[in-house]
């Protein structure tokens, strides 16, 4: 299936902006994280589709999922 | 050094130094702001009236060594909102004004002839003289005459040419460590200031030092809580992207307000995002990272440069990106920067002016996108006092008057910024129920909603919404006062050392023993002070309201409507 997968602020860095990843059914958030080698840890939001989800979320065909690091502003 | 009470009075240009009442020694920042309004000004005065005061005050901790509380609070009765108003900035003036034992400057009355003045604090008290060079000018330009006048150490507020005309969109300016411009943005201080007659004021607190009753338990709390606030991945994502850092993910969230509020996504998001402003900032030989004063242990500020590297503006925030931004539909950073640096120069409230364009710009009196129509406007309208610049210098709601907009977002009269209240619904409480209107500022629900701090609340549904924005706004009523800058609140939700270390802080300069629950109650007091003021002056309940078109409009990606009733916004005030 397809994802497109978009990532933001110093995850960026080395990696992409955003990418349309072919992925196994049943890929769950965490797993690319994993994938990408980013510390879950290090994650502070993550959204599907516009929506906040979390790493134990299942991903489907058609799919934009936006990774965020732990952010802040106002 | 005792703290004192400096008052100016403009009408027989008089000039005394007082003791500070008992019932306000406790206070500092918004909470002495607040309660010198609501113990002084009328509530059904004319804002730009003789009857009306500007109160300036440092937070509790300003002028000591304690990391970000660098802050200084203005406030009187708004002429934007017609409610109380507490508007706060970095910038140098907190810690002068600290230092030379001044807890609050009162300026009252107004000159009965078309003279202008300015104001000039040390230690001793104030000097009024007349000011006839400066008047026209814009605030760099004055902050510069007043430095060579003075010396380069001087701290300076001052109004630009928005405020001398008395548009409610004017602000009022306080220099940087860089001679540069922090502003205390919103409700039209700075017209209150213009109605005073007063260009600017220069503060010089001479070899003036703040008085720590316990400097060892101060030291020793002062490293905890900065430790806090440099630990805390937030501060160090301020640090690197600066606050507009926020574009992109409020954006993907759906809760951008584009194109006078009609979508929730901007189609140009990466052009104005964090991310780009900081590679252009790096490519440029600006810096990324920059305090707004010193001690700012988190600098979400920034010094922006333009394409050939020269300086162009500095502390260029998310919401003004976003106002002339998103709202706007402009989607070229340097057109937003140098829009930016002409509104510090005027003088005038860059989230109120930029809604005010979007209002504008659906009304066809210029299109959307057109950054140079704007910027003419700017220069050759507003700095002027054109009719079309009264216009739009006086406010969105104004221009949606003028033009007969019913698209107008605005609560109290006052511009609602860069989050849409349908699809990020708990910052729509604080729209509706902050005792300023619309200001995100008051109770930021989005660190929650959006950002996962501080705990997690669904953004698109109404539960927990409203003891979410209640908690938030009573808390910030509180850091308001100490003089701390809005971004340790994100440290403060998540690291439990952090607030007693901010009350260990209080009680060693003070040599008192505040908890953890005389902070909150200070927190609800100062919001039921400045509600009481409000309903004073004829408030009620139903002002506590978003715009209709906020219910009536789904707003995409999520095509929602605004959906809390009456009676659940009213429920707010149930403390
Ligand atoms: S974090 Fe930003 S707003 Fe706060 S004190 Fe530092 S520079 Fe100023």
């Amino acid at each position: 299936m397809l994802v497109t997968v978009k990532l933001f602020a110093f995850f960026r860095e080395g990696r992409f902006i955003k990418e349309d990843r072919e992925l196994p059914e049943g890929t769950t958030a965490g797993q690319v994280v994993d994938d990408l080698q980013i510390d879950r840890e290090e994650v502070g939001v993550m959204m599907l589709n516009s929506r906040h989800c979390q790493f134990d979320r299942i991903l489907q065909d058609g799919d934009a999922y936006a990774i965020f690091p732990v952010i802040g502003g106002g | 050094m005792a703290d004192k009470i400096f008052r100016v009075n403009m009408t027989d240009l008089s000039t005394s130094i007082e003791e500070v009442p008992e019932n306000w020694a406790g206070h500092g920042g918004r909470g002495l702001t607040s309660n010198i309004v609501a113990a002084e000004v009328p509530p059904t005065c004319h804002a730009l009236g003789p009857k009306n005061k500007l109160i300036f005050a440092p937070g509790l901790l300003s002028g000591t060594p304690a990391s970000n509380s660098g802050r200084i609070s203005a406030g009187a009765k708004s002429p934007l909102t017609g409610t109380i108003k507490e508007s706060n900035s970095g910038g140098t003036s907190a810690q002068r004004l600290a230092k030379m034992g001044c807890k609050a400057l009162i300026i009252e009355g107004q000159p009965q002839d078309d003279s202008w003045y300015s104001l000039s604090l040390t230690p001793e008290g104030v000097t009024i003289t007349k000011e006839e060079e400066l008047i026209g000018k814009g605030n760099f330009a004055v902050i510069e005459a007043v430095e060579k006048r003075f010396t380069d150490k001087i701290g300076v507020l001052s109004i630009g040419q928005a405020g001398e005309m008395q548009m409610s969109g004017a602000n009022i300016s306080v220099k940087d460590p860089d001679s540069h411009i922090r502003s205390l943005g919103r409700g039209g201080l700075g017209a209150v200031m213009g109605s005073k007659k007063i260009k600017f004021i220069a503060l010089d607190a001479q070899d003036g030092k703040v008085e720590i009753a316990d400097t060892e338990a101060f030291k020793a709390a002062n490293k905890v809580f900065t430790k806090a606030l440099v630990d805390h991945p937030v501060s160090q994502g301020l640090g690197q992207y600066g606050t507009a850092v926020l574009v992109n993910i409020i954006n993907e969230a759906g809760g951008l307000p584009t194109k006078n509020f009609t979508t929730g996504q901007f189609e140009g998001h990466e052009q104005i995002s964090g991310e780009t402003m900081h590679d252009l900032i790096v490519e440029r030989g600006g810096k990324p990272k920059h305090g707004c004063h010193a001690g700012c242990v988190i600098q979400c500020s920034q010094v922006f440069n333009d394409a050939k590297g020269k300086y162009k503006t500095s502390g260029i925030e998310y919401e003004s990106i976003w106002g002339m931004g998103a709202d706007c539909t402009i989607d070229d950073l340097d057109k937003i920067a140098e829009m930016d640096s002409i509104m510090d120069d005027i003088g005038i409230d860059t989230i109120e002016t930029a809604v005010a364009f979007g209002v504008a710009m659906e009304a066809g009196v210029l299109n959307f996108g057109d950054a140079d129509e704007m910027t003419r406007i700017l220069k050759e309208e507003i700095a002027t006092g054109t009719p079309l610049g009264r216009i739009i210098g006086n406010g969105a709601g104004n221009v949606g008057r003028t033009y007969g907009v019913t698209r107008v977002p605005v609560v109290k009269n006052q511009a609602i910024p860069a989050y849409d209240p349908r699809s990020i619904k708990g910052i729509g409480i604080t729209y509706a129920t902050s005792t300023q209107g619309a200001d995100h500022t008051m109770g930021y629900t989005i660190a929650t909603e959006i950002l996962g701090v501080g705990g997690t609340a669904d953004p698109l549904s109404k539960e927990g919404m409203v003891e979410l924005s209640r908690n938030l706004q009573i808390a910030t009523a509180a850091i308001d006062s100490t003089g701390m800058c809005v971004f340790i609140a994100f440290a403060a939700l998540d690291d439990a050392t952090c607030l007693p270390a901010l009350i260990d802080l209080l009680n060693a300069r003070f040599g008192i023993s505040l908890t953890a629950d005389d902070v909150s109650n200070l927190g609800m007091s100062i919001l039921k002070t400045e509600r009481a003021f409000n309903e004073a002056a004829g408030f009620t309940n139903l002002d506590d309201r978003l715009p209709e078109f906020f219910s009536e409009e789904p707003v995409a990606p999520h095509n929602v409507v605004w959906d809390f009733t009456g009676e659940e916004i009213d429920s707010f005030w149930n403390f």
